[in-house]
Formats: structure tokens, sequence, C-alpha cells
């Protein structure tokens, strides 16, 4: 065959979830297959060229907004930095790309997920920012060397993609669980010098739904995109939040003791 | 549902279970090595207070460590929670520590 003839178009087999709630299917479509193609252009192109109806999430498109967090074949990923031929590279001659939502959150429509749930889970753990100090105040210095700083540092690049959370099998089982995300950005506040809500932290951890119902099968690690551990952050609460609950019933019965005395 | 609290006693009677069991191994293999009957065995055990300790220990451990462990199962595989997960994991806590230390008074009393 001459060079100079087109190469035959490869089509690739899509399968999409189509749906919304806990009612859907998935539909299959086929688009061409290109050179450094991600798994978020596949679905733009679905989008743009086959049904724009399809509803999916994305912003940025190069892992910084951590909009785009989807099911690629069961696995959460990032769909922008996750290339179409990783993953059929690893797939059976005919076999299709599955794309679905976000395990663990409701679905809104197709490919979109609910994420009020994971937010408030990062309320209920207090992982925001407790201020100590106003607008007025002196900047407060922060010595990177310190193994707080370092342990906070290591926590810290979160981007709430929320891949953690649908890769945590403990969320599946227990939906009342916080999940790992909130739980790693609880500890990096705990190692933060400037956060001064460290004891809120730890009592809001170590409720039902706390860091201690994680049984460290570390998939919140293993998927991670920024490679980051929340089961290290979670071990981290745990050992923090058992320490505080001890000194709590210490003073308690200390206090007991000494108003028995009175 | 596990809180600090359930996490703290569920290490706790870990942390006490094992020299138990390693001191539990230890005394079985030198019975049987020594050859002893249930009778001789029975004979250094009745009336014995660190066998009793020991043993009775060990029971009420397993009870709790048992009870809180199956918690976090029945209520991730089961689904159950709330005041029917409470009152299940007391009976198996009650159950398994009544069984035990019955079985401790039993070689001990």
């Amino acid at each position: 065959m001459p060079d100079s003839l087109p190469a035959k178009e490869q089509l690739l087999d899509v399968h999409i979830w189509r749906g919304s709630g806990e009612k859907g299917h998935y539909q299959t479509f086929q688009v061409p297959m290109q050179e450094s193609q991600t798994i978020l252009d596949v679905v733009s192109y679905i989008q743009q060229y086959i049904d724009p109806g399809l509803t999916y999430r994305f912003a940025c498109r190069v892992g910084m907004c951590g909009s785009c967090a989807m099911m690629v074949n069961g696995v959460p990923r990032w769909t922008c930095r996750t290339h179409v031929k990783k993953i059929t590279d690893r797939m059976n001659p005919g076999d299709g790309l599955t794309i679905s939502p976000l395990r663990n959150l409701p679905v809104i429509k197709d490919l979109v997920v609910d994420m009020d749930l994971f937010f408030d889970k990062w309320v209920r753990a207090e992982a925001a920012h407790h201020p100590t100090r106003t607008a007025a105040d002196a900047i407060q210095p922060v010595d990177e060397q310190t193994a707080e700083r370092q342990a906070a540092n290591a926590a810290i690049e979160c981007i709430n993609c929320a891949v953690c959370y649908a890769a945590c099998d403990v969320v599946a089982s227990n939906p009342d669980y916080l999940g790992p995300a909130a739980l790693n950005r609880a500890w990096s506040l705990v190692n933060d010098v400037r956060d001064g809500g460290r004891e809120a932290i730890l009592e809001a951890v170590s409720g039902t739904g706390g860091c201690h119902n994680c049984h460290s099968q570390q998939s919140c690690q293993k998927y991670c995109p920024n490679e980051l551990n929340p089961t290290a952050s979670i071990a981290g609460l745990k050992r923090e939040s058992a320490k505080y609950a001890m000194r709590s019933l210490l003073s308690l019965a200390g206090s007991g003791k000494k108003g028995e005395k009175a | 549902m596990i809180s600090a609290r359930l996490y703290i006693l569920q290490r706790a009677t870990a942390l006490i279970m094992a020299p138990l069991v390693i001191g539990h191994i230890a005394v079985m293999i030198y019975a049987v090595q020594n050859g002893l009957s249930a009778a001789e065995i029975l004979g250094r055990t009745q009336g014995s207070f660190f066998w009793l300790a020991f043993y009775g220990l060990f029971a009420v451990s397993v009870a709790i460590h048992a009870a809180i462990g199956l918690r976090a199962i029945l209520h991730e595989w089961a689904g159950l929670k709330g005041a029917v997960l409470t009152a299940i994991c007391w009976a198996i806590a009650v159950g398994l520590g009544g069984l035990g230390l019955q079985a401790v008074y039993s070689v001990t009393g």
C-alpha cells in the first residue's frame, strides 16, 4: 500500500453511563482514536460531535482543578491526565472503554456527581482553617524544618478531586465515614502552626464516622493522582486523637479525684 | 461506627491478649511435651488465683475485642446501625465473656 494513502481510521468503542440518580444504563459510542488522546478528549468528542446532551464536568484540562475525575474501566482517574493508550494497552483486543461517574457519590446526570456530600464531610471533620490572627497582626512565622510542618506539607497538595473518596471501600460500606480527603486535610491542619483548631479537629475526627473506621486498605494512596498518602495522614490522626482521648480521660479522672477531696 | 473510645479499647485489649496468647501456647506445649494428664493439669489450675486471673483477663479481653471488631463488620457488611447494632454487640460481648468466664471457672474454681 502506498505511503501517501491515509491510514484507515481506527475506532474505539466507548461505553458511557447515561442517566440520573440511581437509574441509568451504558450507551456505546464509536470515537476515532488519535495520537496523545486523553479520556477527557474522548468524552468531549462525544459531546461535541455525537450527542450534545452528554453531561460531564471539567475545567482546567491540565490536572490542576480536580473537576474531571470519573471511573475509567472501574478505576477512579483524572480523565484529563489519563491517556487512552495507557488504558487500551491493558485491555483485551476488542474490549471497549467504560466510563462512569465517580463511585460513592450520588449521580446528578450522566458523568456528573453531586459533590455536596464530599465537601459536607470536610466541614464535619473541621477540615477548614481556624485562624489564630487577624489581618492586622504580623504574619505567623513558619519553620519549614519541623516534623509537624513536613507532615503538613506532605498532605497539603490535595486538589479535592474525590478520586480517593471514590476508591475507598470503607466509604462504600459505611456512608457516615468522613473519607480520606477530609481526614487528609484535617491532618495537614493539625500539623499547621497557623491553625488554632487542633482540639476541635481531633474531637471531630474521633466520632462514629471518624478516622478510626479506616481499615488501612490504602486504595486512597494507590489511586491518588497527586501521589499523596491519605492512609498515612489517617494513621497520624488515629495516633493523635487516641492520645488526646486518653489525656481527656485522665484529666477527667484527675478532676473527679480533686472533687472527691474537696 | 468505631469511635476513638472503642478504638482505644480494642487496641488495649489486643495489647493485653498478645502476651497471654504466647503464655497460653507455651503452657500447652509444656503440658503436651511433659505428658501431663487432664487430672494433673486440673490439679495445678484448680484453686489457683494466678490461672484464674490469667485466663479470666483473657476471656474478658476477647469478649471486648471481638465485639468491637464484629461491630464494624456488622455495620459494613450487614448494614446494621443504631440501637440494634449496639444491642447485638453487647449481646456478643456478654455471651463471649459469659462462656469464657464459665470455662475459666471450670478449670480454676
